[in-house]
């Protein structure tokens, strides 16, 4: 069931372990002494976790105009 | 009513990051994603984080789902739920590597004496229980350090020991991530634009 070949579904999977990172993040900063560093740290996630979404876009448009797919099994052209 | 409001939250951000991997259908993964980031917002909202969670669904389920909703229109190609044929290695590497990283993640859980956390010199965080968290976190990003500055101003009798011994961690601000920050989402967006723009003629090559 779980074989993502797509490279949008790779990028989902991506967000979805980012978001729980956050979620640790924003929880230590309510139960420990982290205080509101944590949200800080929150906040820096949330930011980066859209620049990346971005530029992996970017990317995989770019891969569908020359390969016309997104399955990430064939972006093996750097082979060995 | 809050412990409610928890499980519901937290029920719907796991079954929704559980459907988007088992979902096959790429937009129907983009509607479960939204379901699972929005639920982890309404988390943020009880955990007294209003700005983070404000954030979460204006970033996330406004910004980045759009953008991944965009991908899939621009990159359709067929059937999107086209089964992929996995080899029985890859079914064990992928059982390796998962294990051990359960493993690792359990054993690092469970090294953690919560009790000592939880009931350290500071205790709960309580001072943004009800949010109210939006002055802080710009203190903080501008190099300001909020706690410091109410200590000095002379804040309620029965937390000045505890801003007092607040003040004395190496507590600065986060001027320099910010900055950082700032500079990156520049050059992200650049080079978006570069590798995303629009081709004279787009390459007709298909090498496979």
């Amino acid at each position: 069931m779980a074989t993502k070949r797509n490279a949008i579904g790779v990028l989902m999977g991506v967000e979805l372990i980012l978001t729980a990172a956050t979620l640790n993040f924003v929880a230590f900063s309510r139960y420990t002494p982290l205080g509101i560093d944590g949200q800080v740290m929150a906040l820096f996630v949330i930011v980066l976790a859209a620049a990346e979404a971005a530029v992996a876009l970017a990317i995989t448009l770019n891969f569908y105009n020359n390969h016309l797919t997104i399955d990430v099994d064939r972006a093996d052209e750097l082979k060995g | 009513m809050t412990t409610f409001l928890f499980w519901l939250f937290a029920l719907a951000a796991c079954g929704g990051a559980l459907a988007v991997v088992i979902e096959k259908n790429v937009v129907r993964m983009a509607f479960w994603l939204i379901v699972s980031l929005a639920s982890v917002a309404g988390l943020f909202f009880l955990l007294g984080a209003d700005f983070v969670g404000a954030t979460q669904l204006l970033i996330y389920v406004g910004g980045t789902i759009v953008l991944l909703i965009f991908g899939v229109m621009l990159t359709a190609t067929g059937p999107l739920s086209r089964t992929m044929t996995v080899t029985r290695g890859e079914h064990v590497l992928a059982g390796v590597i998962g294990v051990s990283l359960l493993c690792v993640f359990g054993v690092s859980v469970l090294a953690v004496d919560w009790e000592e956390v939880e009931g350290g010199e500071l205790g709960v965080e309580e001072r943004y229980a009800d949010g109210g968290t939006t002055r802080p976190l710009g203190l903080k990003l501008i190099g300001i350090d909020g706690e410091k500055l109410r200590s000095e101003v002379g804040g309620r009798r029965s937390e000045a020991s505890l801003d007092a011994r607040l003040s004395t961690r190496k507590s600065t601000g986060y001027l320099l991530p910010f900055e950082i920050a700032s500079v990156h989402l520049l050059v992200v967006l650049i080079g978006a634009a570069y590798l995303a723009r629009a081709k004279r003629r787009p390459h007709e090559r298909n090498r496979h």
